[in-house]
């Protein structure tokens, strides 16, 4: 009969001996680290999450170029871009708090579980303290709530869901870029005046958070014109060939089309709209018009000549002419060879954002961040003043309202800038309908 | 009555693609028994092929302005199209056809990449089972898809029709309707009228000609004709040939109605896929008639009055109507007994 060494008090004194061991240095790093993150003497790591794969890709390359110069701006390489005509002048060219500005990049895809999934692993992995970038509303969202859990600041690239920052909101995200209710707000005025305020509006949206919100918004800026909406169609996204979506619209009595798509699905819409003749149709007596609510310059290239002479609204153009544009486009330009996009302008201003609050706040604790970041008051990123509002993290700016160039000087010339629209008018409250339903809760530090 | 009229005509445009595309998809999987997914990249490189030839043909020389510079402060560039400077009249005439110029230039390059995809890669597989031929040919779709991502980038690109090809057709007046009730873009006729000549051509090929003949028998009784001292490899090694240049042409010729991305043969694979199996396994009448059946199908599913009823069927129709063809008739409407049954 063998018989055993193992007692039960014996192996549990073992047991409870390798615990405490194994969860020693866990429990010292919690105890040093009040928040996630936490990086050493001599470098901070920042974690840019844009597409490097699937439709978006271009613009994901686009946001990483202006995410690479805001890194050798802040470790005092370059020109300095936009941080010579920055309001704050708390970044010195010393990276943040002293610190070197380090960055590693992952690929959303577009997609909301890769994006998270790329977004954990910078986080776990490699100690990022940020997360910044995406282009797409339904990722953004996603990641902006991993953020949130992980206890690490968001700050959002190219996202224009009213949701991001309405029942989206989360403490620890920011948002740069504007949003559908502005997108509308600034373009009603404009298309009255264009149009008049007796139309009959069909709309084709995208079938996502961010279609829904933009057709939600520019239907209610444009009823409130006068305007009828004769229908609202969801088109799947990715659609390719629109033409079974376009041909009721010739017999709807429409004479106006609202193509609530974004990437090459406003590409492909658009395309074939023009193609169908919606524009040298005449409908009640009016000639025929089509509005692309949100537009991008990477976008109206794909759509070519059938962007000429349609409106619609952006968050910046490389052609404005105001100082700090001037100094981006520049700095931009010297570097890569063309202008940027207005998601590289969002990513490259969201970038100093944050580095600025940090170095403000005197800590890269996320909550010390928010407190630097909420209410803030900003000039020189080339939207004129603008505001981080407390209640939703969202900014305040003027919105500009373009429109397809008949007469291209150039490549990168599609749109010309028709009006700029005041912050104050798109302006809206806190607890305005189309951004209710989600609380903005507390910042959450992590760790 | 008009937006009916309509909807075919959006079903016989979208289905002329589905059964171009299926048709070659099929002949392959007829001949050289291989489910080949890389068949949409095929449909998305003879896009491309529009794409390099429009580059080409609007290629621009390059001259630094001395006197003017960019908005961040290099020479400005002074592009002057070269084709036009070279041929003048000729030269812009060139570029407004570029998709017919590109269909005569995409008929070898994609009978070429045809047959190099099949000697270098899909022989191989023949005796392997489907499920690797699927995951062979998958993955060079992602592989084909990259490099094109890699070279022309993710954006979609525009490319115009001729254009005296470019305006409206009222076809309602063809059919005593009232003018302007249906009008329909001249291109979207075209493509439907070409994909018939290409359909026909395809079968007339095989039904009439002494090499479509052997191929029919090959595809019947491959060993037998192999008997007879016949080199049948070599013909089927043509036949994906073919079928290659049909995808790639289906696909030049789309490139007016769709701008092209990387990721379009993706975009039509499976629903060709779709219609290969609801049209039988390796019958090409089958995909052909499946492919505008199922176009129009998907066309009428999307009217407003329909989605009212049935909200999202746009979305699952083509799947709903596999699943219903395959229940009833699990060898597809025109499939030959013993395909794919063993």
């Amino acid at each position: 009969m063998s018989k055993s060494n193992f007692s039960r008090r014996g192996v549990l004194k073992t047991g409870a001996a390798f615990g405490g061991v194994l969860a020693a240095p866990t429990f010292f790093t919690s105890a040093a680290n009040a928040f996630t993150n936490a990086p050493g003497a001599s470098a901070v790591t920042l974690g840019f999450n844009v597409p490097q794969s699937g439709a978006y890709a271009d613009e994901g390359a686009d946001e990483l170029r202006a995410y690479q110069l805001a890194v050798k701006h802040l470790n005092g390489e370059g020109d300095g871009g936009m941080l010579n005509t920055f309001s704050s002048k708390a970044l010195d060219g010393t990276g943040i708090l002293g610190r070197k500005v380090e960055y590693v990049t992952g690929d959303t895809q577009t997609k909301s579980d890769a994006a998270r999934a790329s977004a954990r692993s910078m986080i776990e992995q490699d100690g990022a303290i940020m997360i910044t970038g995406g282009s797409s509303s339904g990722v953004a969202v996603a990641v902006q709530g991993l953020c949130q859990e992980a206890g690490v600041i968001f700050m959002a690239g190219l996202t224009h869901s009213n949701d991001t920052t309405g029942k989206d909101k989360k403490a620890n995200g920011f948002r740069h870029f504007f949003n559908a209710y502005m997108s509308a707000a600034a373009l009603a005025p404009v298309l009255s005046a264009n149009y008049g305020n007796d139309r009959k509006a069909y709309h084709l949206t995208a079938d996502y958070t961010w279609g829904w919100t933009q057709e939600e918004s520019i239907a209610a800026a444009t009823e409130a014109l006068g305007w009828e909406t004769v229908n609202k169609v969801r088109t799947p996204l990715g659609a390719g060939d629109f033409s079974q979506y376009i041909t009721p619209i010739l017999n709807s009595g429409a004479d106006t089309l609202i193509l609530n798509h974004y990437g090459n699905d406003m590409v492909n819409s658009l395309t074939q709209a023009v193609q169908f003749g919606l524009r040298d149709r005449e409908v009640n007596g009016k000639k025929f018009e089509i509005v692309v609510p949100l537009y991008s310059r990477l976008m109206a290239q794909g759509a070519g000549e059938n962007v000429k002479g349609i409106f619609g609204s952006t968050n910046w153009h490389w052609s404005l002419q105001d100082e700090a544009s001037q100094a981006f486009v520049r700095s931009f330009g010297q570097e890569y060879g063309f202008p940027p996009s207005q998601a590289a302008h969002t990513c490259y201003v969201q970038t100093l954002l944050y580095a600025d609050a940090v170095q403000r706040g005197g800590d890269f604790n996320p909550c010390a961040v928010v407190e630097a970041l909420e209410g803030f008051e900003f000039d020189g990123m080339g939207n004129g003043p603008t505001l981080y509002r407390a209640g939703d993290h969202q900014c305040f700016k003027d919105v500009l309202v373009v429109k397809g160039k008949e007469n291209p000087s150039n490549q990168f010339d599609l749109l010309e800038v028709v009006d700029v629209v005041p912050a104050e008018q798109v302006t809206y409250p806190v607890d305005h309908p189309m951004f209710a339903g989600g609380e903005l809760g507390e910042c959450n530090p992590g760790a | 009555m008009g937006d009916i009229v309509l909807q075919i005509l959006n079903g016989l445009d979208k289905g002329s693609a589905y059964a171009l595309i299926a048709l070659g998809l099929t002949l392959i999987f007829g001949t050289l028994g291989v489910v080949n997914f890389a068949h949409g990249a095929l449909f998305m490189l003879g896009a491309f092929v529009t794409v390099t030839i429009s580059k080409l043909l609007s290629f621009q020389s390059v001259t630094l302005s001395e006197t003017e510079t960019t908005a961040w402060g290099s020479p400005l560039e002074i592009r002057e199209p070269v084709l036009q400077a070279w041929f003048g009249d000729f030269g812009l005439w060139m570029i407004d056809y570029t998709v017919l110029v590109s269909v005569i230039v995409a008929i070898p390059v994609m009978f070429i990449i045809g047959v190099v995809m099949e000697r270098g890669l899909i022989k191989h597989f023949y005796s392997r089972p489907h499920a690797e031929q699927i995951l062979v040919t998958f993955g060079l779709a992602i592989v084909l898809q990259e490099i094109v991502r890699t070279f022309y980038g993710a954006n979609s690109i525009s490319q115009s029709a001729p254009e005296a090809l470019r305006g409206m057709m009222d076809f309602g007046v063809v059919l005593g309707f009232e003018p302007g009730m249906v009008p329909y873009p001249t291109w979207r006729f075209v493509y439907f009228f070409f994909s018939l000549a290409i359909i026909g051509g395809v079968f007339a090929f095989l039904q009439f000609t002494t090499f479509g003949m052997v191929v029919r028998a090959g595809m019947a009784d491959r060993e037998t004709v192999g008997l007879l001292g016949i080199n049948i490899d070599k013909r089927f090694t043509f036949m994906f040939g073919l079928a290659a240049t049909v995808a790639g042409l289906a696909g030049v010729m789309y490139t007016p109605i769709l701008s092209p991305n990387y990721h379009l043969g993706m975009d039509f694979l499976v629903l060709s896929f779709i219609v290969v199996v609801v049209g039988g396994m390796g019958s090409l009448p089958g995909a052909v008639a499946a492919g505008f059946l199922l176009g129009i199908l998907q066309s009428f599913a999307s009217m407003n009055e329909v989605k009212e009823i049935i909200p999202g069927i746009d979305q699952i129709v083509i799947y709903l109507v596999a699943v219903i063809i395959l229940l009833t008739r699990p060898r597809g409407l025109m499939g030959r007994a013993g395909v794919m049954e063993d």
